[in-house]
């Protein structure tokens, strides 16, 4: 029998030696692996920069443009990438659990955070790259940037748990959710402000938790020129929700692992 | 205190195309530290599902399993090997998760394995005799009170198989061994208690003859598919 200390001091061991193999196998020893963790959001960000410029629409709004596209597909990352990891996760690391120590929690804990790692560092990377360019002002309120931007980290981390976690009941959960997700990358934010929204239209985006999320983090980059809207509270309680249903159905999950 | 791993009333139920299907069913038994042993069984009498079992990778439909004492994983399983890591980064990360420091395993690692330059290599260039020689060297490297072993025992060269011999039943004699096996002879030598796993239920015996002459006279029929 273990103690609920010892117990943690296993997990942190369990999850850092976790960590260390996906990190060596994903960027390798000889290998640019890790560039593209900020290339690929560059990419994207310079391509809606300047469909936007070509569009004429960067005169028209008071929008910073290149805040709005960097905000957009950085925060897309947190939930989008964290749940791909996740819905094949038991599955390709049946194996570890022979190891006595190695829960599925565990494995579900390394996969989110790495993406939460990856995904945060890239959007670092880019603003400062950015900020010096000077294609984007410093954040008027880097406070608010940084809350939001953990919130959204926790909801991603949660989705990807419940999500996770119910893909290894059904292989229908996968299938559901690629397309979901892509319906999802505009809706949630990488595409439009709430703001230009009609009053009908916001109320029914606003039921997404990461649109909160987003929101929150463009008021603290340039909320003072345009108008935003979130609900701390309403992100919060979906995140704990989401997180209880999704632990609980991990521990369900975990039961009935098998191998294949 | 006592130190154990003990069984009780544990069934494990897949789910087939043709409805559930009980692979074990109510296995009870308990092995204190320093018993051997042998559990007998043909092919698809459980073996392997009582294996993932015990070393925690499954779980029970029913029962329970206490562990009072370290169970290892199966012995010298490749299968959890990162294939794109070397063999040392293997080691590395399975000191970890057991807690152990992997710099004075490493000799020990390097002499038993014989892999050379090889250690230093992605595990997928390995040959399979060569993967076997590592994940045996790195079950030997954590100390476990209890140790796994479902049958491949036989895998490797003669040389190879007499080391092994030597690590796990001479110098680590005092712990405990379950070894699951098609093969009377193996269970013979290596065991001093020895059951039965026929058609998913487990068949202690006073004495190994009596297990041996239960086995022999009893076959698996192709599992069955029930229209109910």
């Amino acid at each position: 029998m273990t103690s609920l200390r010892q117990s943690f001091a296993i997990q942190r061991r369990v999850i850092g030696a976790l960590l260390m193999r996906e990190l060596i196998t994903r960027y390798g020893r000889h290998n640019i692996g890790v560039l593209w963790l900020v290339l690929e959001p560059l990419a994207f960000t310079v391509g809606v920069a300047t469909l936007w410029s070509l569009a004429g629409m960067a005169n028209r709004s008071p929008m910073p443009i290149v805040a709005f596209a960097v905000t957009g597909y950085s925060s897309v990352l947190l939930w989008r990438n964290t749940v791909s990891k996740c819905n094949a996760a038991i599955e390709q690391n049946f194996n570890l659990l022979y190891h006595r120590n190695v829960r599925v929690m565990d494995v579900f804990a390394t996969r989110i955070l790495l993406e939460i790692g990856g995904a945060t560092a890239s959007f670092m990377v880019l603003t400062l790259a950015l900020l010096l360019a000077e294609w984007v002002e410093p954040p008027q309120d880097a406070l608010k940037v940084i809350a939001g931007w953990l919130l959204l980290a926790w909801f991603g981390a949660a989705l990807a748990t419940f999500i996770g976690a119910a893909a290894s009941f059904s292989e229908i959960v996968d299938r559901v959710w690629h397309p979901i997700s892509y319906l999802m990358f505009p809706l949630a934010g990488a595409a439009f402000m709430v703001d230009w929204l009609p009053p009908a239209g916001q109320e029914v985006v606003l039921w997404l938790p990461m649109v909160h999320g987003v929101e929150m983090v463009r008021d603290g980059f340039y909320g003072h020129l345009m108008r935003t809207h979130y609900d701390v509270g309403y992100l919060v309680t979906a995140n704990l929700v989401l997180s209880f249903l999704g632990l609980l159905l991990l521990r369900l999950a975990g039961r009935r692992a098998k191998s294949h | 205190m006592r130190r154990y791993i003990g069984l009780e009333g544990v069934c494990k139920d897949y789910s087939t195309r043709h409805g559930s299907r009980r692979v074990l069913d109510k296995v009870s038994f308990e092995l204190d530290r320093g018993g051997h042993l042998g559990i007998l069984g043909r092919n698809g009498a459980g073996k392997s599902t009582l294996i993932r079992l015990l070393s925690g990778a499954e779980y029970p439909s029913s029962g329970c399993i206490r562990r009072h004492m370290s169970v290892s994983w199966p012995l010298a399983f490749t299968g959890a090997f990162q294939t794109h890591l070397t063999g040392i980064d293997n080691l590395k990360f399975v000191c970890r998760v057991y807690g152990v420091d992997w710099k004075p395993l490493l000799p020990f690692v390097e002499d038993f394995t014989e892999l050379g330059i090889y250690l230093r290599e992605p595990v997928m260039t390995y040959s399979t005799g060569m993967m076997m020689r590592l994940a045996f060297a790195l079950s030997m490297a954590i100390e476990f009170d209890c140790f796994l072993i479902d049958e491949g025992m036989a895998v490797g060269d003669t040389r190879f198989g007499d080391r092994c011999h030597v690590e796990l039943f001479e110098k680590r004699r005092d712990r405990s061994f379950i070894l699951v096996s098609h093969d009377p002879h193996i269970i013979r030598s290596y065991c001093n208690r020895v059951a039965v796993l026929h058609m998913g239920r487990l068949y202690q015996f006073e004495t190994i003859d009596a297990a041996y002459e239960f086995y022999g006279s009893h076959e698996v029929p192709a599992p069955a598919v029930r229209f109910d």
